[in-house]
């Protein structure tokens, strides 16, 4: 017994001193893609195990404050930093990686009505509460031989500031001139009408109660609760219905027109088989890493996720990165000193 | 009794015993007015916080934040009222639901109850007020939400769709629903505290009404309520409390619609509520600092409130006593 407790005492006595030293680096921002995240975070602490990576998830805004008062070694967003963000970070320049990517379905309430199909411009004009009914000649027109009921149309936008509404009115803004004009977009906005859901969750619950409502969620939450999604016309004139392959074909799209620093919208991205209500989630890296130990850690990282760490993404619903995109991030991460 | 009883040994010692004791009562009273002064200090801090926090908002907006009826990140314009409204306008009616329920229950429990029936149902409205507000959200999303929806606002509508309150089309979420959530989450603390105030009057006074000839109905209602008012009218404010700072279950419920409107029906929207919703992902200095200085609005809107409800108790207390 004794030498048992011996042997205890003495293993958590290495275990305590191997994770002493241990580089911790703290990470926090977006909520959506927290889950994979963590997977990687995980995974790679089991290939290194003297580095660990925490991640909060507390949302992009939180996570690009808190790399901007130099609080976490870096940030995480769903949607890149603005100029205005980027200047007031004086110590260093921020690196964007993007590391996987995410879709926004249009999901409804309409009984025996089967797959819908939206263009940009018929769910712009719902949004701004233009489109009243059902049965109204562009939704018509977008489908034709569905029989759509003459009934009023319950909006459902998220309440909570999000990611997920930022790709949203992204897309409205780029697919309608009215909609850039009069609301813009932003993680929230003001809304013309409808209600507002807390969460994905809370959309798809308002949704799922209202009759004749219709509401976005992210594609990850429509499938893995297998939930009915209409399809959305892209920049080519296809109606295409958002899956991993899709969404990847849209970061494909874009990446021949991909700026240096990877500050780029994919939503409306050109490409026959592309998603349109598509985008990047992107790690924030400071470009100037003070401590080596760290600097070495967050570079080994970035190089994992992008080769090894892509094979999670699909198991988890998220879509993978087109090779291009992955290529031209590995040239970036020798920029980081 | 035995507290009473308790000093008297003290004063046969010697003197000397009673040196220390002195000391002990003055270190009782440095540490109790360092922790009542601790409450003071976080007050007056939270204040400071909002208000330097609230610098950018303050600036640009001024006054005009709280008459501002626009709430649109995009072009960071802010205002406040849809906010002050929505909040106000569902804490009342949340009272107006659950003080008479409250009040009459409370009554029943101490006056009218059987003890064990009493002792059982105190239990139960005990475990009502520690249930999470989450709870309560779900509770009136998966529940109260469709029956408002279904049947609850069609038959207002039909009965008394002439009334502005009533109009609009039925949604179910909406300043009802988080109206009537907030009614059930402020209940059982109306319940709990009057009917402490109500056992605690004093049972000579109900002797006395009854000798005088009154009814059990009279002699609670005039002697026992009137003695028991200040407890009763303070299990309200808390209550008001509560339903002001409510986050949560409102959140879900309410609609989260930054318009102001007439209709109960209709979707709107409280200061908690949007705090909640917004603070995560808010960036840019005018907005973050417009959810502060909102924060600072409750603030000054519960300060608002609790002063006017001690003005009624002043007044009522005032009422009170020329009656008697």
């Amino acid at each position: 017994m004794k030498k048992q407790t011996l042997w205890i005492v003495l293993l958590t006595a290495v275990a305590a001193c191997s994770a002493m030293a241990a580089e911790t680096i703290n990470a926090a921002g977006a909520t959506f893609p927290a889950p994979i995240y963590q997977k990687w975070f995980e995974e790679f602490h089991k290939l290194h195990s003297d580095i660990q990576i925490n991640y909060q998830a507390i949302g992009s805004g939180g996570g690009i404050r808190q790399l901007t008062e130099g609080t976490v070694d870096f940030g995480a967003s769903d949607m890149p930093m603005t100029n205005e963000q980027m200047s007031k970070i004086t110590k260093f320049k921020v690196l964007h990686f993007p590391t996987v990517l995410g879709g926004v379905v249009p999901t409804y309430n309409v009984s025996g009505v089967g797959s819908l199909k939206f263009s940009g411009a018929t769910l712009a004009g719902i949004y701004l509460g233009e489109i009243k009914k059902w049965n109204d000649g562009a939704l018509k027109k977008d489908n034709p031989g569905v029989n759509l009921p003459n009934q009023d149309i319950t909006v459902v936008h998220r309440s909570d500031g999000s990611g997920t509404s930022f790709v949203w009115t992204d897309y409205l803004s780029k697919v309608s001139p009215q909609w850039k004009s009069k609301v813009g977009s932003n993680t929230s906005v003001n809304w013309p009408v409808g209600l507002g859901g807390k969460g994905n969750e809370g959309v798809a619950g308002l949704v799922k109660q209202t009759p004749y409502s219709i509401g976005y969620v992210e594609l990850i939450y429509a499938v893995q609760n297998k939930m009915e999604y209409g399809s959305v016309k892209n920049m080519a004139g296809d109606f295409v219905k958002a899956d991993f392959t899709s969404v990847t074909d849209a970061a494909a799209g874009a990446a021949k027109n991909m700026p240096a620093d990877f500050r780029v919208s994919i939503t409306d991205a050109p490409g026959k088989n592309a998603y349109p209500i598509s985008t990047f989630t992107w790690l924030l890296i400071p470009e100037k890493i003070d401590n080596a130990a760290k600097e070495k850690a967050i570079t080994e990282f970035l190089k994992w996720m992008m080769t090894a760490g892509q094979g999670y993404a699909q198991g988890m619903s998220y879509a993978p990165l087109p090779k291009p995109v992955v290529a031209k991030e590995m040239k970036q991460i020798s920029l980081i000193k | 009794m035995a507290t009473v009883v308790a000093p008297a040994p003290p004063q046969s010692p010697a003197r000397k015993l009673t040196k220390p004791w002195r000391d002990g009562d003055q270190i009782t009273h440095l540490v109790t007015l360092i922790f009542a002064g601790s409450v003071f200090l976080v007050t007056v801090f939270l204040v400071y916080e909002l208000w330097i926090h609230s610098g950018p908002s303050r600036a640009k907006f001024g006054f005009g934040f709280i008459t501002g009826r626009v709430w649109d990140p995009v072009s960071q314009q802010f205002g406040a009222l849809p906010f002050i409204y929505g909040t106000v306008l569902t804490s009342i009616l949340a009272l107006v639901i659950s003080v008479p329920l409250g009040v009459g229950a409370a009554i029943f429990l101490s006056e009218l109850a059987p003890p064990r029936l009493s002792n059982a149902c105190t239990f139960l409205v005990e475990l009502l007020a520690a249930v999470p507000s989450v709870i309560f959200g779900l509770l009136a999303i998966f529940t109260l939400v469709p029956l408002l929806r279904s049947y609850v606002e069609p038959f207002l509508k039909d009965t008394l769709g002439y009334l502005p309150l009533f109009q609009g089309p039925a949604y179910g979420v909406g300043y009802l629903a988080a109206g009537l959530i907030l009614a059930v989450m402020t209940f059982p603390f109306i319940i709990s505290i009057s009917r402490e105030a109500l056992m605690a009057v004093p049972r000579e006074q109900r002797e006395a009404a009854l000798a005088l000839g009154a009814t059990k109905w009279e002699s609670t209602w005039q002697v026992v309520v009137p003695f028991a008012r200040l407890g009763i009218l303070g299990s309200i404010f808390l209550a008001l409390a509560r339903a002001l700072g409510e986050t949560m279950a409102v959140t879900m419920v309410i609609g989260n619609d930054t318009g102001i409107h007439t209709s109960l029906l209709s979707p709107g929207y409280t200061i908690a509520a949007i705090i909640a919703n917004e603070f995560t992902e808010a960036t840019g200095d005018v907005y973050l600092s417009s959810l502060v200085e909102l924060g600072l609005v409750l603030f000054a809107l519960t300060m608002v409130l609790n002063a006017a409800a001690q003005l009624l108790i002043i007044v009522t207390t005032g009422k009170g006593s020329k009656q008697n």
